[in-house]
């Protein structure tokens, strides 16, 4: 059990949330202009970490809001929890 | 808008319907625990619940603040006592109303008044959606902590806060209304199936109290 820091809300255990996959994917400018191939790229490439990966939450259970967080897929340590819209934080050591 | 609304002031209406928890009223009563281990459940009916959704930082804010008699709480946990009505907060945008004497759409109207035009607001009557068990006794505290991942020591959750969160696997709001006394309120279909977890995890200090 993950214990995650829901900006609203405080830190609550990981049952109250749902994972929403990597964040900061971006929508594409223009979908209509994209090949099958793009668009398949964007709607199911995604980043396969091993260490810090800044992935998408929701606190379904709670204020149901989305944000981000910082986890290390690895030790499953959680190094940051910031709101949507707001950017990456950077971190010591963190590759990006 | 066309709404259903159904007035409990209305004692022809009143008569008629018929709460989601009303069939377990028996069971709650036989549950119930008295002395040095007590707990007691049992449903409040029919309390008013409206909706309201208010962006951060709305001019309306201020206008909805004047009309509900309180400011509306700003972070979670928080509970706001104004003329009539209690408002809990959901998210930084979303409110519950809830009110034991004021009928759920003369409540809509009076809250409506307090929206400017096209801004970015909803008021809902939600009073169906959720019902209200009164959870209250010495023996409170452990029946919820058998479900409730949250940390529930008065220390950490006080009398007068009231948090969204799960029990039993379903979602509720609970809203510790005093030391020893919560009610919790499920969405009217889990109603049955929390009401007889309650009863369940109630059954232990029977035992307890008896011996």
């Amino acid at each position: 059990m993950i214990l995650i820091s829901c900006p609203d809300c405080g830190p609550r255990d990981e049952t109250e949330f749902h994972y929403g996959g990597q964040a900061h994917v971006p929508y594409p400018e223009d979908p209509s202009a994209l090949s099958d191939e793009e668009w398949g790229r964007y709607l199911f490439y995604r980043e396969n970490t091993k260490g810090i990966f800044a992935e998408r939450w929701v606190h379904s259970a709670g204020c149901r809001k989305w944000f981000n967080v910082l986890r290390d897929t690895v030790t499953y340590r959680i190094a940051a929890v910031y709101r949507n819209g707001e950017p990456r934080p950077s971190l010591d050591g963190d590759p990006q | 808008m066309v709404e259903t609304t159904i007035e409990p002031l209305d004692k022809k209406i009143s008569a008629l319907r018929v709460s989601p928890a009303q069939h377990l009223h028996g069971a709650f009563v036989d549950a119930g625990v008295t002395g040095a281990f007590g707990v007691r459940l049992r449903e409040e009916q029919f309390l008013t619940m409206v909706g309201l959704r208010v962006a951060v930082g709305s001019p309306d804010r201020a206008r909805l603040a004047k009309i509900v008699g309180a400011e509306l709480p700003a972070r979670c946990g928080e509970v706001a006592t104004g003329h009539d009505v209690v408002v809990l907060w959901l998210s930084p945008d979303e409110f519950l109303v809830i009110s034991q004497s004021v009928a759920g759409s003369t409540l809509v109207s009076y809250l409506r008044a307090g929206l400017s035009e096209g801004g970015a607001a909803a008021v809902v009557d939600l009073s169906a959606n959720r019902t209200t068990l009164r959870l209250e006794g010495p023996s409170a505290q452990a029946v919820l902590e058998k479900g409730c991942p949250l940390d529930l020591h008065p220390r950490v959750f006080a009398p007068g806060t009231a948090v969204a969160t799960n029990i039993g696997r379903v979602p509720v709001i609970l809203w510790k209304v005093d030391l020893d006394s919560y009610r919790i309120l499920p969405r009217s279909s889990y109603a049955d199936y929390l009401g007889r977890w309650l009863v369940d995890a109630m059954a232990e200090f029977k035992v307890l109290g008896s011996g």
